[in-house]
């Protein structure tokens, strides 16, 4: 399904539809997420992937047109590559662990320690908060400041654009009323 | 959307619920998947759907921009400031055994559930304040668009 979605996505023209389609790739890799046990990411993936970037990508829509331009430029590298890319892939897959073993090295490096260590160090529960705040606390404090900069980041870029057309604005008012003048 | 009254009443019932579920990812996070960053983002939804079915003014009345903008720099610092509390108090930077340091499993579990608000805290602030910076620079989407 997450595939016939993707090719849906590249086919359609509707740049309408083809918001709502990645929003359903989002749920459907929710869905596989879950399947992986990796519910947390999952959490994650629905919220953000189908949520919020829809609506970003909606009201950005908004903004331009609502239909894609067909390119005129031939579909033949970019096809190769693609394929390149996937049997490189696929090829990757071939060393992974099969699906549940427990001889994955996720299942071996510090994953028992871990699961050993955080219910009486940390004394909740749930393994992926305790990893994540705990004993990963350093890195989550980090991605919360990129969090912080890309928001302060895509501010400044929006409200600054905003400001220089609105004083573009006024500049073509005062040539045209020193424009009216002359001529008056 | 003025006139698209089951949307209206649908979105009325439906933001206190995303907000109450958006608390319960956050602070019951140590039982369940989920945490800061998602109960953040669910957080933003429920402002950004009431933003998308009323208007951008009146969830701006609700959560003004200055808010937002201020919320994001808060979650950051409340992350940091934990940090910063058990310096002072002589232990390692978000060590949080000094926040009780009788109990150390309190004390961790007093620590994550802090800063799992700061990294809330700044999602919503962030994810609100993109919102409204897109929202503000749109032109009203007629209804026969769609």
């Amino acid at each position: 399904m997450l595939v016939i979605t993707a090719l849906a996505v590249v086919r359609t023209r509707s740049l309408f539809a083809v918001v709502m389609l990645s929003g359903v790739f989002s749920l459907l890799s929710a869905l596989l997420l879950v399947t992986l046990d990796a519910v947390d990411v999952a959490f994650t993936e629905a919220a953000v992937g189908a949520g919020i970037s829809t609506v970003l990508m909606l009201s950005t829509l908004a903004l331009t047109t609502r239909h894609e331009r067909p390119s005129g430029a031939s579909p033949a590298i970019p096809l190769f590559v693609v394929l390149v890319v996937g049997a490189a892939l696929f090829y990757g897959t071939l060393d992974m662990p099969n699906f549940g073993s427990a001889e994955a090295p996720a299942m071996q490096h510090v994953y028992p320690e871990y699961m050993e260590r955080a219910p009486h160090e940390i004394g909740i529960p749930n393994v992926v908060t305790a990893i994540l705040a705990s004993y990963r606390g350093y890195d989550t404090l980090g991605e919360t400041a990129v969090v912080f900069t890309a928001g302060v980041g895509v501010l400044l870029l929006l409200s600054g654009l905003r400001r220089r057309r609105r004083e573009d604005g006024d500049d073509d008012d005062d040539e045209e009323k020193e424009e009216e003048r002359g001529q008056g | 959307m003025r006139h698209h009254l089951i949307l209206r009443v649908v979105t009325k019932l439906l933001v206190g619920t995303i907000i109450l579920f958006a608390l319960y990812v956050q602070f019951h996070g140590d039982y369940s998947p989920g945490g800061g960053f998602q109960a953040g983002v669910i957080m933003a939804v429920a402002f950004i759907l009431y933003g998308i079915v009323f208007s951008l003014a009146k969830v701006q009345q609700v959560f003004p921009p200055w808010l937002v903008h201020k919320l994001v720099a808060l979650g950051v610092l409340i992350y940091a400031g934990t940090g910063v509390y058990s310096l002072l108090t002589g232990y390692n930077y978000l060590d949080y055994t000094a926040l009780n340091p009788s109990y150390p499993e309190y004390g961790q579990e007093r620590g994550i559930l802090l800063v799992e608000f700061g990294v809330g805290v700044t999602v919503t602030g962030v994810m609100v304040a993109v919102y409204y910076a897109f929202a503000a620079r749109t032109p009203v989407i007629s209804d026969e668009e769609w």
